[in-house]
């Protein structure tokens, strides 16, 4: 429920930090009206806020090809993603209302670049077999992210993500299968959709964040329960997963150095290349301008349906 | 999809007026209406749309309720809370309470 949360520090007496210790360590859920630290609060608001982004501007990659949609097959399952890729956002926009966030702020904050949203997203969509790509690989990474999410401390986000993982199964499978249809297909096509995996793999690496060592927040996320695994083992769960998928795909993923080490039972694989992160976290990928104009058109384009929802609402509250 | 006003504009007055409200979904008959999450809309007939669109895609439920978030009186989180106090030392109101012979059938 989105009730009027309790605030942090203020007047708080050394019970309640005790309390929210105790409901940590216990592995229990922190729910919206208990008492949290400042801290923990500004975390996830930050955290869900920033997931919530990335699910409105992720409609933008792959809803580049609703109109040129091969089929009406896959017109309707593109459509039916895209919707998720709103749903989601939603999901999520209404548990960081929880923590006492404005959801018009958020929007704002995004809007006016003072949000981030995931740099996967700023990677332009060249052909079809990106989006088939982008289901197996983009939200694969994604599922391997999220579903540890759904034991977070936080109960809205934590219930947000069970359903939200739920619908990436399709997301996923839909994608996966679509490859597998090209890959069935003709020489162009096939080479299609390497060119896509070329193209993908190493962006969908760092969707997982920066190496454990370049990541100053996570021992107290982890503490918090807000974050269960870091992101470089998240990044080694992706790949061992993702391997032997591409094998039976008949693509090759690009990276000479990938192989498999008996030794730490886990596939071996190159350097990220993580100046290239950094330069498109920091708003100078291929696609960050448009992204963000476009998202700020819709949000423009929009303001009349808006005000005269609430004009219309007005008016049928007043007695006639 | 929920209000308007760049943060880096003054607020419109429309911004007020998407009220948030909380859904329940029946997931299916026989069952309670359970809480899944909440929404902005301008009215309660359009949270009851955006509420079908947004928490039944997949046939998550047959009925939904829309509560304004504001229109909820909710007592304290606190799971000491002396509100609850009354039902604490009534150990008599459960069945475990009473002993009796484990030959006593259907009881």
């Amino acid at each position: 429920m989105t009730t009027a949360p309790t605030s942090g520090q203020n007047g708080a007496g050394p019970e309640l930090p005790a309390g929210f210790e105790d409901t940590i360590r216990r592995g229990r859920r922190i729910e919206p009206r208990d008492w949290m630290p400042d801290a923990y609060r500004s975390t996830l608001v930050r955290q869900i806020a920033q997931h919530a982004h990335s699910e409105i501007i992720g409609m933008q990659p792959e809803g580049n090809w609703i109109t040129r949609a091969p089929s009406l097959r896959r017109k309707a399952v593109l459509i039916a993603k895209v919707q998720d890729e709103a749903g989601h956002g939603m999901y999520l926009y209404s548990a960081a209302e929880t923590l006492g966030a404005d959801r018009a702020d958020l929007t704002g904050m995004l809007i006016s670049g003072r949000q981030k949203y995931s740099s996967i997203f700023n990677y332009p969509t060249l052909s079809y077999a990106d989006v088939g790509v982008i289901g197996w690989l983009v939200d694969g990474a994604a599922i391997c992210n999220q579903v540890p999410l759904c034991r977070s401390s936080y109960g809205p986000y934590a219930r947000a993500m069970v359903r939200i993982c739920k619908e990436e199964s399709f997301h996923q499978r839909q994608g996966y299968e679509l490859l597998m249809t090209m890959m069935r297909g003709s020489a162009a096509q096939r080479a299609m959709v390497q060119d896509a995996t070329d193209r993908f793999w190493w962006p969908s690496l760092m969707m997982f964040g920066p190496p454990d060592d370049q990541s100053p927040h996570t021992a107290q996320s982890m503490a918090w329960g807000v974050k269960r695994h870091t992101n470089d083992d998240l990044r080694q769960r992706f790949v061992d997963m993702t391997v032997p998928q591409a094998e039976k795909l008949g693509v090759t993923l690009p990276d000479p150095l990938l192989r498999w080490n008996e030794a730490r039972g886990h596939y071996d694989f190159g350097p990220v290349d993580w100046a290239e992160f950094k330069a498109v976290v920091s708003g100078n990928g291929p696609c960050n301008t448009q992204r963000m104009a476009h998202r700020k058109r819709a949000h423009d384009d929009g303001a009349w349906v808006r005000e005269a929802a609430a004009a219309h609402a007005a008016k049928a509250r007043r007695p006639a | 999809m929920g209000g308007t006003g760049d943060a880096g504009r003054p607020p419109e007055p429309v911004r007020s007026d998407w009220p948030l409200y909380e859904v329940f979904l029946r997931g299916k008959r026989g069952l309670n209406h359970v809480h899944v999450g909440s929404l902005h809309a301008a009215d309660p007939q359009m949270a009851l749309h955006h509420a079908r669109d947004l928490y039944t895609r997949r046939n998550e439920g047959v009925s939904i309720w829309v509560v304004a978030a504001r229109d909820i009186t909710a007592s304290s989180p606190d799971e000491k809370d002396p509100f609850f106090d009354p039902s604490g030392d009534k150990v008599y109101r459960h069945p475990t309470f009473y002993d009796i012979p484990d030959d006593v059938p259907h009881m």
